[in-house]
């Protein structure tokens, strides 16, 4: 059965207002505040241990997003839990707080598909979030400049840049997770615990858990413990299972796009060392090849929990 | 469909799992009429206005909404059809203006057509003043009467309200009676949902009364007085006069005078006889000081109804069960 008219009918009203509740609302202001204050510190700290160190670095800029200090973790550390923490926050009350406001069924009454609420919402997150990282970003290389006061390379602001997108894709994930969960759970409350939940799991046990699981299922070869080396089964198991995290995801497309000098992604084999010159920095477009596989992963991952999320919501009853 | 229906529904039911929520209702809406869903808590009447909005999906039969299938053209439907949900919500950080600017750009309406439809229709329901507060200020009937004025600045041919009136006080219900009235007289037509029999029976042309998923009865509130209760229609007046009560049992058609008090008859007749009534008070040169006719009401035809068909209400509840 065709459908009359477009499904994306008050799409772009519905992102628009979304956009507009977001940036007016507290909750996000004060996220976005502490994160550019904890960028000035580490991107301050880190022009220190930089001056100090290495001045001929073609990739210096590059470490500003890196460089972590004596207990004061990396910018990126801290983008790593800010990006999760605020996808979440932006869409955990997505559908479930219409539902509980009793605005559903008034808005899906005007001339407009679920459509184009489902897919305004989740727009409407993610231009918020790509705005408050084009912020942070610019804020970043700003203070970068100010600092050491030497411009950075073309190669090195193509590589910033790259990583700016990899960090709005890997939003996405989360974004679209929390939608799901919004869309699943009719209390908010719970929607919010069930997905910091999920992303704490990922984030802090299943690394561990992955390694755990890996020994059980193909015990370490006591002839590589010997040599203090890692069973190559063990580890190709390890980096399989752990790779089911968004987080393990990002964390190896960002050592690939950040340091120019990575070759491959996990555990690394003599064949691949080859003729190359250890410690040589690849051109851009090799560094987005090796971590390609990472990102199409982190792509696919929104579209199904976006996918599961539209199915459910379409069929999902709109009285309260 | 005929020019002058609006709604028609053709066996319609929604079935929930094994719980038919609505099992094979027939009903049609006429244009500028106010038809009245009435019925219990749980009868079908807000399940019915979803499949009417194209809201949740039909199990069995057939809809026809201005022409439209609301399952297969639910935007042209969505489009001319207002609707005001039970206990209607908006965004309470928006002012009233505000939340009526998202719907009107949800619909589509150029920007200036929208201010000046979002004011005239604020003005009509009497919340001019409050357009530019906060919703999370407002009172229930404030919130009533913006979802009104929300239909009122679609221009929608049919406003579909679910238990417009629940919640209210007096005075909020007549107002808000009073502007369902005025839908009517600019030829909107008016399908309205209720659990309170009174209060609604005022305003309805027609109604419909539920039990358990089905239409009991159907049809304008005299109608099924007279089809349910069997009575007649009843007259009371108030006028002094010698021999008054023998004069008037002579007109044609009373059946009974009834004194009520000094100086106060009822009469109990088969048609309305308030001008005889009227004109023998004169002739006897007696002061006429009330004349009035008294509606039946529908609490005491849904009571009569159900009471009177106590083994069909039980097989129903035994089939919804089942
Ligand atoms: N999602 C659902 N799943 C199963 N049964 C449902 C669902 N929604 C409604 N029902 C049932 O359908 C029946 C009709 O409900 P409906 O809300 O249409 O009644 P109503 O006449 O509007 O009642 P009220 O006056 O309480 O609003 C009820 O018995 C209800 O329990
Ligand atoms: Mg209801």
């Amino acid at each position: 059965m065709r459908r009359e008219g477009s499904a994306f009918n008050g799409l772009g009203v519905v992102m628009l207002k979304e956009l507009a509740d977001h940036l007016t609302s507290i909750r996000f202001v004060v996220l976005e505040l502490v994160v550019m204050a904890l960028a000035v510190v580490t991107v301050y700290v880190a022009a220190q241990d930089i001056k100090n160190t290495v001045a001929e670095d073609p990739f210096l800029f590059l470490k500003f997003f890196t460089t972590s200090s004596g207990s004061l973790p990396s910018f990126l550390f801290w983008l790593s839990l800010f990006v999760p923490v605020v996808s979440i926050g932006l869409a955990f009350d997505s559908i479930n707080g219409e539902h509980n406001r009793r605005t559903l069924s008034r808005i899906l009454s005007q001339p407009i598909y679920r459509d184009a609420l489902l897919f305004g919402k989740f727009l409407g997150a993610l231009l918020t979030l790509a705005v408050a990282l084009v912020v942070l970003w610019l804020l970043v290389i700003g203070l970068g400049l100010l600092f050491i006061g030497i411009p950075p390379g073309g190669d090195e602001i193509a590589r910033a840049f790259v990583f700016l997108l990899v960090t709005i894709v890997y939003a996405g994930v989360w974004l679209a997770l929390a939608l799901l969960f919004s869309i699943l759970f009719r209390s908010a409350a719970t929607a919010a615990l069930a997905t910091l939940g999920l992303w704490l799991f990922f984030f802090v046990i299943w690394p561990v858990l992955a390694g755990e699981i890996a020994q059980i299922v193909v015990p370490p070869d006591p002839r590589y413990a010997a040599l203090g080396l890692q069973t190559p089964g063990t580890a190709i198991l390890e980096q399989v299972l752990s790779r089911l995290s968004p987080s393990t995801l990002f964390g190896e497309v960002v050592v690939a796009i950040l340091d120019p000098t990575t070759r491959a992604l996990g555990p690394i084999y003599l064949s691949q060392l080859q003729g190359a010159v250890l410690g040589a920095p690849l051109p851009l477009g090799a560094s987005v090849l090796i971590a390609w596989p990472q990102i199409v992963g982190l792509l696919a991952t929104t579209i199904l929990l976006f996918v599961i999320g539209y199915v459910v919501f379409q069929r999902q009853e709109v009285r309260a | 469909m005929s020019a002058d229906t609006v709604i028609e529904a053709d066996g319609l039911t929604k079935a929930y799992g094994r719980k038919v929520a609505v099992d094979h209702i027939s009903f049609t809406v006429g244009r500028g009429e106010i038809f009245g869903l009435l019925g219990p808590n749980g009868a079908g009447k807000t399940t019915t206005i979803l499949m009417l909005l194209g809201l949740t999906d039909i199990s069995d039969g057939k809809v026809n909404v201005l022409g439209f299938d609301p399952a297969r053209e639910p935007l042209s439907v969505k489009r001319r059809v207002g609707y005001l949900p039970d206990e209607v919500g908006f965004y309470e950080q928006l002012t009233a203006a505000d939340n009526l600017r998202y719907t009107a750009r949800l619909i589509g309406f150029t920007s200036m057509d929208r201010e000046k439809r979002i004011a005239e229709a604020l003005d009509r329901v009497g919340l001019a003043e409050f357009a530019d507060n906060r919703v999370g200020t407002f009172s229930r009937g404030m919130r009533q009467r913006l979802g009104l004025a929300e239909i009122l600045m679609k221009g929608a041919q049919i406003a579909i309200l679910d238990e417009p009136t629940s919640g209210l006080d007096p005075h909020a219900t007549s107002e808000l009676l009073g502007i369902i009235r005025r839908f009517k007289a600019e030829g909107v037509s008016v399908l309205l949902s209720s659990h309170l029999l009174e209060r609604v029976q005022s305003v309805c042309d027609r109604v419909a009364l539920f039990s358990a998923g089905r239409i009991a009865l159907i049809g304008s509130v005299s109608e099924l007085g007279r089809e349910v209760l069997g009575a007649g229609y009843v007259v009371d007046i108030e006028a002094d006069g010698a021999g008054l009560a023998d004069r008037l049992a002579l007109i044609p058609g009373v059946s009974r005078v009834e004194q009520t008090g000094i100086g106060k008859l009822r009469l109990h007749a088969e048609r309305d006889v308030r001008p005889e009534a009227a004109a023998e008070v004169v002739a006897l040169h007696g002061r006429l000081k009330y004349l009035g006719v008294q509606e039946p009401s529908l609490e005491a035809i849904y009571t009569h109804y159900f009471e009177n068909r106590p083994d069909e209400t039980l097989k129903e509840g035994a089939r919804n069960a089942a």
